[in-house]
Order: C-alpha cells, then sequence, then structure tokens
C-alpha cells in the first residue's frame, strides 16, 4: 500500500480537470449578448408575444407557425396582445426579418454565445444587409 | 479501512458541500429557463386567400407556340428560385416541355397528326386525386391539402427519393447538391431549397394564399386555364365542357387534374 500518495494525487487531477469548466466559467462568464434591435422593431414597441417568452420560446413559435403555413394554410397570427401578423420568416415587410431587419445584429448575437446553429438559412433567404 | 465515525461523516459533508456549491449556477440556469413555453395566439388564413375544393388547369395547347412556352417556364423557376443546373443527371424542374410520344404514351400511334407529333407540352406536377407521391412518403413530407393541391413540405422532407419512385410522370426533382449557386437570381419571397430535399410544383400555394392566380397562368395570357374542377360554374369547366381535352396517363387511376386540350 505505498502508492496510497500517487493514488491520492492522481484523484485530485482528475477531479480538477473533471470540474474544469464549472469553476472555469464562474471566475470568467463572458455576459450574455444583447441583441440589436433594428429601427422598426423599436418603432413597434412590442414583439409578438411578451418579451420575456419570445427570449425562451421564440423556437417553438417558429415551429407552430412553419407547421400552420405549410401544412394548414393558415398565414395570419393573432396574437395575445390583439394584433395580427403575417407568418413569413423572411418574405416582405410584414414578416420576422421585416421587423427584425439584421440576421447578424440580431439572431446571430444570441445563436453565436449560445453556440446554437439553426439551418433556417440554408432555405430561406436572409435580408440583403447581410450579403 | 476507517471506521464510521465522525471524522469521516465531516469528510463527506466538506466534500459534498463543495459539490453543491460548485453546481449551484448550473442549477439557477436551469431554473431560469423554466418559463412558460406556450402562448395561446390563434390562427387564420388571409382574407384575400383563394379557395377551392379542387385547384386543377387546362393547358390549351393550340395556343402554346415557341414564343410563349419558354417565357412560362421562365416565370415559374424565377418565382420559386428553381436551380438551372447543366449536369443532366442533376436537374431541377418544376415545368418543363415533352414531346407527345413522352407526355402521353398510351394515346400516342403510328400516324399521328403532325402538328401534335412536334408540338412540345408543357408537363408539370399532375396534383392528382390520388396521388401516389403522398402515399408513398414516410415522413408525411408530401400531402394533399384539402384544395386538392399536392404539397411538398420541405421541412420534413429526409429525402428517402421513394415519392420520385412512386410518381408515373417524373414530376419530382432531387436535390444532389445545394442549388444556392445555381440561381442566377434569388427571390427573397420563396426560400431555395437544400442539398437532399425533393421538390416539385406547388400550384403556386403561396400565391394562391394571397389572392395571386399561379405564376405560370399569369404569364400564359390566356393559354393555361386555372380553377376550381368541383364548381360546375367556374371558367375551367365550362372550357372542359366545350372541349375536347386528354389527360396523362389516366389509366393508372392516380386522377391528374391537370387538362391538355389537343
Amino acid at each position: 500500500m505505498n502508492d496510497k500518495k500517487i493514488i491520492y494525487l492522481g484523484l485530485i487531477i482528475f477531479a480538477v480537470i473533471f470540474t474544469f469548466p464549472f469553476w472555469y466559467n464562474q471566475l470568467k462568464a463572458s455576459p450574455a449578448p444583447e441583441p440589436i434591435l433594428s429601427q422598426t422593431a423599436k418603432d413597434a414597441k412590442t414583439c409578438v408575444e411578451p418579451k420575456e417568452f419570445m427570449k425562451t420560446g421564440h423556437m417553438q413559435l417558429l415551429n407552430t407557425w412553419r407547421d400552420k403555413v405549410v401544412r394548414e394554410g393558415m398565414r395570419q397570427y393573432k396574437s395575445t396582445n390583439g394584433k395580427d401578423y403575417n407568418i413569413s420568416l423572411s418574405s416582405g415587410e410584414e414578416s420576422c426579418m421585416g421587423c427584425h431587419g439584421s440576421k447578424a445584429d440580431f439572431c446571430d448575437k444570441c445563436h453565436n454565445y449560445a453556440s446554437v446553429t439553426p439551418y433556417c438559412w440554408d432555405c430561406h433567404i436572409e435580408p440583403k444587409e447581410n450579403k | 479501512m476507517e471506521k464510521s465515525s465522525r471524522r469521516s461523516f465531516f469528510k463527506v459533508a466538506g466534500i459534498s458541500l463543495l459539490g453543491i456549491s460548485g453546481a449551484a449556477p448550473v442549477l439557477n440556469s436551469f431554473a431560469e429557463s423554466q418559463v412558460s413555453h406556450t402562448v395561446e395566439g390563434s390562427y387564420v388564413k388571409n382574407e384575400s386567400t383563394l379557395q377551392a375544393k379542387r385547384w386543377g388547369m387546362i393547358i390549351n395547347t393550340k395556343e402554346l407556340s415557341e414564343d410563349n412556352v419558354p417565357s412560362i417556364i421562365e416565370a415559374c423557376h424565377k418565382a420559386h428560385n428553381v436551380p438551372n443546373i447543366d449536369n443532366k443527371k442533376h436537374e431541377v424542374k418544376w415545368i418543363w416541355e415533352e414531346e407527345f410520344k413522352h407526355a402521353f404514351p398510351t394515346v400516342n400511334h403510328d400516324f399521328l397528326n403532325e402538328r401534335v407529333e412536334n408540338l412540345k407540352f408543357l408537363v408539370f406536377c399532375n396534383h392528382c386525386n390520388n396521388p401516389p407521391c403522398v402515399r408513398a412518403c414516410p415522413t408525411k413530407a408530401t400531402f394533399k391539402r384539402d384544395d386538392g393541391i399536392v404539397l411538398m413540405d420541405f421541412h420534413r422532407c429526409i429525402g428517402c427519393r421513394f415519392c420520385m419512385a412512386a410518381c408515373p410522370y417524373g414530376s419530382r426533382s432531387f436535390n444532389f447538391e445545394n442549388p444556392r449557386p445555381f440561381i442566377e437570381e434569388t427571390n427573397p419571397l420563396f426560400p431555395t431549397r437544400m442539398k437532399g430535399v425533393v421538390e416539385k410544383c406547388n400550384f403556386c400555394a403561396e400565391r394562391l394564399a394571397v389572392g395571386k392566380i399561379p405564376a405560370c397562368v399569369e404569364a400564359a395570357n390566356g393559354a393555361i386555364v386555372f380553377g376550381d374542377l368541383n364548381d360546375p360554374e367556374s371558367e375551367i369547366r365550362q372550357v372542359l365542357k366545350e372541349n375536347y381535352t386528354i389527360r396523362r396517363k389516366p389509366a393508372l387511376g392516380t386522377g391528374p387534374s391537370v387538362y391538355y386540350i389537343v
């Protein structure tokens, strides 16, 4: 049992390496980015649904929207705030990207931070200013 | 081995505490994400949406010529970002020209009228009443709408190409490569497709939804009639009543919604 020291040392090294991401990030967490709103979005003052929901649930909403449009042909969304919205990701002014004109400033800010890469833009055409 | 004692209890308790304090930020972030993920909005169709029980088309081949056929094809392909790929094996097409003997192999015979024999027919998806592609699709990516349009949900296509094998008209194309570089001028009102997705004519479902007639009908200046086949009063039914029309491969029982005046 003369290897006790080595075993403990090994265990400690393992524990440090294993927990490294946790304490490393706690010391040096980079702040969450704020998406930049376009002027159109600022003027509208209100989001499609409450801001808190849109922050966490926009993907669920978009997922429902795409099924409603493609499969049922429903292209108008009556929001809980009483307004009507045209359901479209990128076609025309009355669409998601019509209001949030810049993919780089709006979508990518958070998606890059969270390392999320949705494949919307493989098919949908992003607003012109990003090209 | 150590016996169970106050000393060993404190050791374990201390280590556990460390663990908990280290995990706190993680647990917190989980707690934060527990916001409601459901909202109660409602969905409706646009007021201007064109509606029908069963959409159909009549191609009046007497009015097709070398002047208007290319512009009809171009109108469709431009509206839907259809790539222009030279490689025959990778080609994508929604609407194209076909000879009589290929479009109507069962009607073709030895001593055909010269005009018909040399005519280029416009062919595309027939939006069948009993579409074999819909039955073949394992993911329900292709489906028949209540208004008779056989539509593709590009989001859902896994690229198995069963539908292509099932379609007796060869109306479907597969994207063997990323189509974006092959589109000269993208139309921002319609998405492109990606590699590994099947595509075809959609009777301009996206235009009908905003009250416009299909792009090819608009470009054809009367050579193509579009309307509701189930409505006896509609223009399309009047034209069918007055003209002799044929459909492609009717014996297969797919019930094409596209008619041809020869």
